[in-house]
């Protein structure tokens, strides 16, 4: 299988970046899981070709990384942290409403694949606490009002 | 938004371009921006580890080895190419300062990186950058390819004659990656397992060759300590303990945020005056003040100097700048059941004392919040955390265990409070403080 034009041309540069080829495998799992929405059978088999590995041994490598997924998520991935900082600044009240906002408990996905939603570790945003990551986007110092903004705007944007 | 925030007392090095637009390579060279990779071009490789070596730096991702020690250790002959590995995995729950300088000064690392490869004669750097921070990872790839564009790297980098290559690497979600050791096997495209050291990285690293791995921060000070002289840096800080850090203030502090204070400055002082004090009209009751895999001090215990050697002498550690401020309405248990929930939940799994002592520790800290502790299981958790001690084949173990010791010994009461099925006494005491 080949990926878009953009994947391939990064893919095909990052191959000069090491002396072993397969140093480029976690980042690039990454970026197929991005293209992809999760890292399907056929894309797991592609890679491991490519770099010379088996199948088991990519999915071996896959199980370790939290943010690789072998099923699909929502189109927005809503992961709130409850991690110490967040909270005892109200993480935890945050992931609830989240989870009664949106009708799904950790690693849900709504039943029109817009959102899905998991509780994560510590994303680096301690001091702008509580803090949510949708996909890569960083939503910090949050309310529950907030967090009902933030999802409205990804609503929005599915809409259009 | 990761706001900026400022106080007086901050002693502007690292942060000095924040907020300036310097992620802009032009912008950076109105700032001084690559005079000091220009300066280490002219100086021998002892010279600089040299300079390094004066003004005390020490290791900002958490265990503050001393930095010019360390690139000292890299044999000046080898059969193997020599790499640079910049550590910017940051993950320890309290940490939030790295993602600061890859957002406002990525060419700071940049210069570090290279500068660190002149002083052991490495053509490589890898920069590393865990896979949640999207946006920065995407800031940093700019700011390699802009210096690539003028010739900063690649081949004969400002007309040396020397050639340097720098790299951007994606995490894609593992705190025990941050292990230095782990994070050569996650770059080497593996599961995150850490290495059995002896060898060291700087003897056998990367790919087998030797290689020094630095926090952002440590590699982001390298350039300024260039430019200012080691001595000046020293001086800033106190004796043995060079220079400033980023402290980040988070909790239930009135102004958290990342702040840059000299290496020495008084704990209590950077919570009341820095941090404007406990929110909300509460009291302090507690701090981790190095991210959370350092024990915790008491309200009591705060009256200390942050410094890697006082802090130690204080039995705790200044670890990762993640100062975590809890107020008298904090419950000790629940917090000690989500920090040993982290650790359970990213332990590696390789080694028996982690994998199945954090195990139990949640199992147990579980059981205990919901109201069936019983009496011995206190004990037992202490003497599980102490068996796990400096028995793991990474400082992970130690990282679980310490606080769980901390916790037992400082707050016992709180621990006896929960047991005979009490309700926990804090429950539905935690308002929402966002801001």
């Amino acid at each position: 299988m080949n990926f878009s034009e953009q994947l391939e041309a990064r893919y095909s540069d990052m191959l000069t970046h090491y002396p072993i080829k397969r140093s480029v495998l976690v980042p690039m799992l990454l970026y197929i899981q991005d293209e992809l929405g999760y890292l399907t059978d056929e894309a797991i088999h592609e890679i491991g070709q490519r770099l010379d590995i088996s199948d088991l041994e990519v999915r071996n490598v896959i199980s370790y990384y939290s943010m690789l997924r072998t099923k699909p998520a929502g189109k927005y991935n809503v992961q709130v942290c409850t991690n110490i900082c967040c909270m005892v600044r109200g993480g935890e009240e945050i992931f609830d409403h989240c989870k009664k906002k949106l009708g799904v408990g950790h690693k849900g996905v709504t039943p029109d694949g817009v959102f899905s939603l998991e509780e994560v570790e510590c994303i680096g945003a301690c001091s702008w606490a509580p803090a949510l990551q949708v996909n890569y986007d960083f939503h910090e110092n949050l309310t529950p009002e907030k967090v009902d903004e933030v999802l409205e705007s990804y609503a929005k944007r599915q809409e259009q | 938004m990761a706001y900026l925030v400022s106080h007086p007392d901050e002693v502007k090095v690292i942060s000095k371009r924040f907020g300036m637009g310097a992620a802009d390579i032009d912008r950076y060279l109105q700032l001084d921006g690559y005079a000091a990779v220009k300066k280490a071009l002219s100086m021998t490789p002892d010279a600089i580890i040299s300079e390094v070596k004066a003004s005390n730096l020490r290791g900002r991702g958490g265990a503050g080895f001393p930095t010019g020690m360390k690139w000292s250790f890299v044999p000046k002959e080898s059969a193997k190419p020599k790499y640079v590995l910049c550590n910017g995995d940051e993950s320890e729950p309290g940490t939030c300062k790295d993602r600061l300088i890859f957002e406002h000064d990525p060419h700071a690392v940049i210069e570090g990186v290279v500068i660190a490869g002149l002083s052991i004669g490495s053509k490589v750097g890898y920069i590393y950058i865990r896979g949640e921070y999207r946006y920065l990872s995407e800031i940093m790839q700019k700011a390699i390819a802009d210096a690539y564009a003028r010739g900063f790297l690649g081949k004969n980098i400002f007309g040396s004659g020397i050639d340097f290559d720098v790299y951007w690497h994606g995490g894609a979600g593992a705190y025990e990656v941050g292990e230095e050791s782990a994070l050569m096997e996650s770059l080497e495209g593996k599961r995150g397992v850490p290495r059995i050291r002896p060898p060291f990285p700087a003897v056998v690293g990367l790919y087998g060759g030797p290689t020094i791995i630095n926090n952002a921060e440590t590699l982001a000070s390298v350039p300024h300590i260039m430019l200012m002289g080691g001595q000046k840096y020293a001086e800033i800080g106190t004796p043995k303990n060079g220079g400033t850090r980023l402290f980040c203030l988070s909790g239930h502090v009135a102004k958290p945020g990342v702040y840059e204070l000299p290496l020495g400055y008084n704990l209590k002082k950077m919570i009341e005056v820095v941090g404007g004090g406990i929110a909300n009209g509460r009291k302090l009751k507690a701090v981790v003040p190095g991210g959370s895999s350092v024990p915790i001090l008491t309200a009591d215990e705060c009256d200390v100097a942050m410094d890697f050697d006082t802090m130690m002498k204080a039995g705790t550690f200044l670890g990762s700048g993640g100062v975590i401020v809890l107020d008298d309405q904090t419950c000790i248990v629940k917090f000690a059941l989500r920090t040993t929930k982290f650790y359970r939940h990213e332990s590696c799994g390789w080694c028996i004392p982690c994998r199945e002592g954090t195990d139990w520790l949640e199992k147990t800290l579980v059981r205990f919040h919901a109201g069936g502790g019983v009496k011995k299981d206190i004990d037992n958790m202490q003497y599980l955390a102490e068996n796990m001690l400096g028995r793991t084949f990474c400082p992970l173990g130690d990282a679980a265990a310490m606080p769980i010791i901390g916790f037992v010994k400082k707050f016992r009461q709180e621990f006896e409070d929960h047991l005979e099925g009490k309700p926990c006494p804090y429950e539905k005491a935690t308002e929402l403080v966002g801001a």
